[in-house]
């Protein structure tokens, strides 16, 4: 018996390439200089793929599949770039933003925002979907930061990062479908939860202006996540 | 002889930031200028919107009666509608209200401190929409140009483009915000 040999070999948008068997499709796809679009993913956290802007096409697969939280396998044809993945790409950002109230103009993450970042990056000019306008809250309870679910796509990179990364897991998902909503400890005022440490690693890494640092005004709402992989590395985690 | 194109602008629930922008073209404005007649503007004194506008640069979402009633005629009237800025695109600040209703917001500006609508103007003053909403909600939209307010260069892209007879991209350069 032979051994599963570690290398995958396949093609991805007509090109071929290799990767180690348990690499993603969204990395191999990087190394190889290929754009797929991400929101949720984050270097250094685990996958979810909750945001669902990395949908590529895979040969024999009935249905569009998530390029962070698929592996390559041998013989695969990926496509990453096509018409089809396109306009469901456009129609992945038009629903989150149509989900929430995403005011950019007077968002503190005005032009450091992933989400705003990616309507320009691919070509969105408007929204067709009719906006919700939901009536939502903003937590300003912390002596630090302020959560507002009105920019919140769900991404769930706080949660990801306060319980892999800090070990506090302060955050959490709360609902189900359209009243999702992020939550600290057992949905109490972030200010009075008992496990937060105040570290910040959720505001770093929100894509978005749902969390913020205090005593900031708009456009000053810079984020970086660039310690996530520094702190794995020194870490020794894999 | 060289038919100059007819343009048109108007701003409906929005600040008027787009306008300014539109001026920031500054010296730029003279040269496109000779390339249209203003048939309607804000900055001009013509109280009826024509019939057979070539461009019109709408400014502003649907936030009351009289707004629905102009973006109407303005569209029967219109070769090229544009969206001008976020509000027209996306409701943007104009549509914060909606989360709470314009009840709220007519209470709030008239009512306070005692809570009552009874100060609301009802003469002269155009009923609000319970939702404030983007001009595609209503009209056919041929060009949309997010921004709050769209850079001067942007708006000059669009001007430049739409009266050379193309349809702008803007697809890599316009962001919202």
């Amino acid at each position: 018996m032979t051994a599963t040999p570690a290398v995958k070999t396949f093609v991805i948008d007509g090109v071929d390439a290799s990767a180690r068997s348990e690499q993603t499709i969204l990395s191999a796809a990087r190394e190889h200089n290929i754009f797929i679009p991400t929101l949720c993913h984050l270097e250094g956290l685990s996958d979810v793929g909750a945001c669902r802007l990395c949908l590529v096409e895979v040969k024999g697969a009935r249905r569009l599949l998530p390029a962070c939280t698929t592996r390559v396998e041998e013989g695969m044809e990926i496509t990453c770039n096509s018409p089809r993945i396109a306009a469901y790409r456009q129609m992945t950002l038009q629903l989150l933003f149509a989900e929430r109230n995403h005011v950019c103009a007077v968002c503190l993450a005005n032009r450091h925002c992933e989400l705003q970042s990616l309507a320009t990056s691919l070509g969105m000019t408007h929204v067709e979907i009719p906006y919700r306008f939901p009536s939502l809250s903003v937590d300003i309870s912390h002596e630090r930061f302020t959560l507002d679910h009105n920019r919140c796509i769900l991404c769930t990179r706080c949660i990801r990062v306060c319980s892999e990364i800090e070990g506090a897991h302060t955050w959490d998902l709360m609902g189900r479908g359209i009243q999702s909503r992020v939550i600290t400890d057992l949905d109490q005022p972030w200010g009075e939860s008992d496990t937060c440490t105040s570290c910040g690693k959720c505001v770093q890494v929100c894509p978005t202006g749902a969390l913020f640092q205090k005593n900031r005004t708009g456009g000053q709402c810079c984020k970086d996540p660039s310690f996530l992989p520094y702190l794995r590395t020194m870490r020794e985690e894999p | 002889m060289n038919e100059k194109k007819t343009l048109a602008t108007t701003w409906l629930d929005g600040c008027s930031g787009c306008h300014m922008s539109l001026l920031d073209m500054d010296e730029r404005l003279i040269d496109l200028s000779q390339q249209f007649d203003l048939v309607y503007c804000p900055l001009v004194d013509q109280k009826i919107f024509p019939p057979h506008v070539d461009i019109t640069l709408i400014e502003g979402a649907i936030g009351n009666e009289e707004d629905l009633e102009k973006i109407h005629l303005i569209r029967e009237r219109t070769r090229i509608l544009v969206s001008l800025g976020d509000c027209a695109v996306t409701g943007n600040v104009s549509a914060l209200r909606n989360p709470f209703g314009a009840d709220a917001v007519l209470r709030r500006v008239y009512g306070e401190p005692t809570g009552t609508l009874a100060q609301v103007p009802k003469i002269g003053l155009p009923k609000l929409l319970s939702r404030v909403r983007p001009l595609h909600d209503y009209v056919h939209v041929d060009l949309f140009v997010p921004g709050c307010p769209p850079s001067a260069d942007t708006i000059y892209t669009v001007l430049s483009e739409l009266l050379a007879g193309r349809m702008p991209d803007l697809s890599s350069v316009a962001h919202f915000g």
